[in-house]
């Protein structure tokens, strides 16, 4: 018998302190995209504007439908480099 | 091509010259390098900064990293590139990150440089959080990707 098929949700910078919580597993569902997972772990009511996603560590759009085994990160606007 | 974020104070020249001899054991095989080195300022948006958290996404920015020089290295014909930035504590003076680019010609490793630099800064995914006088700040502002002239504000 094999587990019922997960995901993997994480968050960083802002986003995670905010919340309290960095990386999570939760239950895959057919048709689940990245914006049901945002409102269902956040509980928040839609991805605000200035959050950026991605799934297996590659940008994506907020609509996009996840398979089982997919990481969903968040994150704010990127800051890296210098002045 | 070489990406390497690190949790550990660098030296940005000492890296570019043992990397050059290592990668370049053969004198003569380039006509140009460019590099870039960005450090930390002690003040950011009017306010004094006394030390700096960087934080990154394990794998997603090693591989953004990496697109970016393959990018860089297909469209101006670059013989290596070498991308080092730091993560975790960092300090005023601090080299933040060391962009650099071989080419033939002088044209490509300038362009190609700058290039990587901006796309670093636009897509490889790495957060700042400032400590100042007032406490700890998430930076916030997001910088075009586009090569744009130098003004005295960036």
């Amino acid at each position: 018998m094999s587990a019922a098929p997960e995901i993997s949700v994480k968050l960083f910078a802002g986003l995670a302190e905010a919340r309290g919580w960095r990386e999570r597993r939760v239950t895959y569902a057919p048709g689940l995209t990245v914006t049901d997972v945002w409102r269902r772990e956040t509980g928040e009511a839609a991805l605000p504007p200035r959050v950026l996603c991605a799934v297996n560590m590659d940008y994506c759009a907020a609509d996009k439908v996840l398979a089982p085994g997919d990481e969903v990160g968040f994150f704010p606007p990127v800051t890296g480099g210098s002045a | 091509m070489t990406v390497s974020v690190r949790d550990t104070p660098f030296e940005p020249y000492a890296e570019l010259a043992a990397y050059e001899k290592q990668r370049f054991a053969r004198p003569g095989q380039f006509g140009a390098s460019a590099s870039f080195v960005g450090s930390m300022r002690d003040l950011n948006e009017g306010d004094a900064v006394s030390r700096m958290t960087l934080e990154h996404y394990p794998g997603m920015t090693e591989r953004h990293l990496e697109t970016i020089c393959a990018e860089a290295t297909a469209r101006w014909g670059l013989l290596d590139t070498l991308v080092i930035h730091r993560v975790g504590l960092v300090l005023p003076g601090d080299p933040i990150v060391l962009v650099a680019a071989w080419s033939a010609h002088r044209a490509e490793a300038f362009t190609a440089c700058r290039h990587i630099m901006e796309d670093l800064k636009s897509r490889a995914p790495f957060w700042k959080k400032e400590t100042t006088a007032q406490g700890e700040r998430w930076v916030a502002r997001n910088t075009s990707g586009v090569v744009q002239e130098a003004t005295p504000d960036n």
